[in-house]
């Protein structure tokens, strides 16, 4: 894979795509282990972050996703802000002054993205966050020649994985026992993420 | 006297309204501001504004921040990282009593560390 500022551009595009398309989805999700805003939330934050990247040139990738790192933070609302935030700032660190990024950069910049959202969340892998979905995904950066369609299918199961675990961390934690069966839905809105993405290396 | 300003973090722009009305009633001459509810004051929590909270409530003595739940404290730290120049803690304590007890020791002139220290042992908090 490669990815240019035109495929970073058109991955937030598309990811805003799904998540406006799902929003209800999202919601309706939050709405059995949470507060029911999380589809309203990236809704909000997802179109902010296209309005900016609409609204300015950019020479390299990394300042793309500070863009989309920055907009996320202040204008997301809920955990998934400062979370979704701090991924994007940690790619954009590690891809610093790219103009193209290759595959291994890519795995590495996910791996300290991953790194980025335990610091800032302290939960770790099977407590049912977003987490459940981006580490498996890291992984898959990390150990293969990356593939759309593997991509996809990784994220995917990823996400309906997430169903049978009990959260431990975040606002879902709160329901205990009755957070079982249901998927998470920063681990849904992730899924958003990571399958635009592979769309976009397609 | 500058004294040690305090920064009260909601979920719900009401509540950090209502603590604030509870302390001033016997404090008046600690800075306290208010970063509750997200920019358009629905519930959430918003950096930007616990950052310019934070900004206004220093002194020169620092800042020590109380919080709800969850992604209030997230959001808390980050702020935190992005005010470098200003010395700002934040504690883990219950917030409503958390920061009645600051407000009560910053009035006495107290430094930011001592209030901290008390109020954590005060509340058995964990070091966070
Ligand atoms: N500590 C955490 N670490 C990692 N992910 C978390 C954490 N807390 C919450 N999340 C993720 O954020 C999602 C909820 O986001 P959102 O509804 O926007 O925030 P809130 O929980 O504040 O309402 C959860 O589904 C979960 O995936
Ligand atoms: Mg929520």
């Amino acid at each position: 894979m490669e990815l240019t500022i035109e495929d970073t551009i058109k991955w937030m595009q598309l990811t805003n795509d799904k998540i406006q398309k799902n929003k209800e989805h999202l919601t309706a999700l939050d709405q059995v282990i949470g507060d029911s805003d999380h589809g309203i939330n990236m809704a909000r934050g997802f179109q902010e972050v296209m309005k900016k990247l609409d609204a300015a040139t950019y020479e390299t990738v990394s300042d793309v996703m500070k863009d989309v790192a920055m907009t996320l933070m202040s204008k997301v609302g809920g955990a998934a802000g400062p979370l979704y935030g701090t991924a994007f700032l940690k790619l954009s660190m590690s891809l610093k002054d790219s103009q193209k990024v290759d595959e291994s950069s890519f795995a590495k910049a996910l791996e300290e993205a991953v790194q980025g959202i335990i610091m800032r969340g302290k939960a770790n892998a099977g407590e049912k966050t977003m987490l459940d979905v981006w580490i498996p995904v890291q992984d898959y950066f990390s150990a293969n020649n990356v593939k759309a369609d593997e991509l996809e299918t990784i994220a995917k199961t990823a996400m309906e994985q997430t169903k049978e675990l009990k959260a431990t961390k975040g606002r879902a934690s709160y329901f205990k026992d009755k957070s079982i069966g249901h998927i998470d839905p920063g681990s849904a809105s992730s899924y958003y993420l990571f399958t635009s993405l592979a769309e976009v290396i397609e | 006297m500058s004294k040690v300003g305090i920064v009260l973090i909601s979920h719900s722009s009401k509540i950090a309204e209502g603590i604030y009305e509870l302390i001033r009633q016997v404090i008046q001459d600690v800075p306290i501001e208010l970063a509750g509810g997200t920019e358009d004051n629905e519930i959430g929590t918003s950096i930007d504004k616990i950052m310019k909270a934070i900004q206004k409530a220093d002194q020169g003595q620092g800042v020590l921040l109380f919080y709800d739940i969850g992604s209030a404290k997230m959001n808390a730290e980050m702020a935190i990282e992005m005010t470098e120049s200003i010395q700002a803690k934040l504690i883990e304590s219950p917030l409503v009593e958390g920061a009645y007890m600051a407000a009560v020791e910053s009035g006495m002139g107290k430094k930011l560390q001592d209030i901290y220290d008390s109020v954590k042992e005060e509340f058995h908090c964990e070091n966070s």
